[in-house]
């Protein structure tokens, strides 16, 4: 969710998708022996992103449901299990799908950006871009840069064969206003002018508050996790 | 006036809606290829008779040739580069496999590079996770219901029905 709402690209998280992409696997195996793993997903879920976990009880509501109505449901009970496992799957594989187009079409967005970005990171401080992505990344900006410059470039006069893509392409616009939910108290927020009549001034952030705020200021909670995007 | 033509190709794409490939307009290009080379030639010898003979009123003109140029190549880039971006968004609507008359529209370096798009979308997806990887140009909405216009008696409908799993569709 925090990715869809913010202007930039968020730092990658591999371990998430990957963990995720395991479920979807486990669970396909077990929808076909006609089992429900209930055990394995609910706890599986507490490692994974609140996002995730959103679905768990959904999923543990209708288990609950269905024990209720058992005499209607015998004779449909293992189609009916495969169903909703399979609801389930279509569901995750929805939202991480979604996650992941949403992070592929920032990175075609702003590429020179994002690949500057990653150039200059430094060492030890954590990427934006998974491998893959990064790989995807530069083969996006190689190709484009040689179709510009095979179409068009090259066919005019020396001196301005090369166009400079990083000011050419928009930057992203960290100063859009975003809404926030807060998950931990935070204080002392400083907030910076937006013009020269303003005058910086200091926040709390309390917690389960939500907000109307420029990205830029709160950047930094986003990636620790103080900060929901809504 | 000089950055007519690249207007046009910028205006082209302007007039056209979002989504939609006008066919490549070759020969616009070339005009204004060729614009570009009039023009810095000329600029060129200007610039030789502002050295050597002293010509200093011929400046403005150069920069203003200069100007032109600058112009010129921003409006073709951008002609180019709207166009791959409308191209790019095929692949994700259509599929790997362009329809003919969209096809037509499109140069052959247009064709190669939507070629090669394909390719890195396709090593990417491939690389996420498991054997096949996930196909994330599917799935575009969320799931509403698991299956598509399937028709149960009532009786057996209304818990799922009222548990959300399925939509009542009133058709």
């Amino acid at each position: 969710m925090n990715e869809k709402f913010a202007p930039e690209l968020l730092e990658s998280k591999c371990e998430i998708v990957e963990c995720v992409m395991e479920q979807l696997e486990h669970m396909l195996s077990t929808v076909t022996k006609h089992e429900i793993p209930v055990n394995i997903w609910i706890s599986a879920s507490h490692e994974q992103s609140k996002n995730m976990s959103s679905l768990a009880p959904h999923f543990f509501r209708r288990a609950t449901d269905r024990s209720r109505e058992e005499n209607l449901r015998r004779a449909r009970k293992g189609d009916l299990k495969v169903s909703i496992h399979r609801m389930e799957m279509e569901r995750i594989r929805y939202v991480l799908s979604s996650y992941l187009r949403c992070r592929l079409t920032k990175i075609e967005k702003f590429f020179p950006h994002v690949l500057e970005k990653e150039k200059t990171r430094r060492e030890g401080e954590s990427s934006s871009l998974s491998p893959e992505e990064f790989a995807f990344a530069k083969e996006y900006m190689a190709n484009t840069e040689t179709y510009l410059k095979n179409v068009a470039l090259k066919h005019m006069p020396p001196n301005l064969q090369k166009v400079d893509l990083l000011r050419s392409v928009p930057k992203p616009d960290l100063d859009s206003y975003v809404f926030l939910r807060v998950k931990e108290r935070q204080e002392n927020i400083l907030v910076e002018p937006e013009t020269d009549e303003q005058r910086d001034y200091v926040i709390d952030l309390e917690e389960g508050s939500q907000h109307l705020i420029r990205y830029k200021t709160i950047a930094p909670l986003v990636a620790s996790g103080a900060v929901q995007l809504i | 006036m000089f950055c007519e033509k690249a207007m046009e190709l910028v205006r082209e794409l302007h007039r056209a809606p979002e989504g939609q490939l006008p066919a490549f307009n070759e020969d616009g290009l070339r005009q204004v290829l060729e614009e570009m080379k009039a023009l810095y030639e000329q600029n060129q010898s200007d610039v030789n008779e502002a050295k050597s003979g002293g010509r200093g009123d011929l400046i403005p003109t150069i920069k203003f040739r200069h100007c032109s140029l600058l112009r010129n190549r921003r409006c073709t880039v951008a002609y180019l580069y709207d166009r791959l971006l409308r191209i790019r968004a095929l692949r994700w609507e259509y599929g790997s496999v362009l329809p003919n008359a969209l096809r037509f529209h499109m140069s052959a370096e247009e064709m190669e590079w939507f070629n090669h798009y394909k390719k890195s979308l396709a090593t990417y997806m491939r690389s996420l996770g498991g054997d096949e990887g996930l196909d994330i140009t599917q799935d575009m909405k969320p799931p509403k219901s698991l299956y598509i216009e399937h028709f149960l008696p009532r009786w057996k409908c209304e818990q799922l029905i009222r548990q959300g799993i399925l939509e009542h569709v009133l058709s």
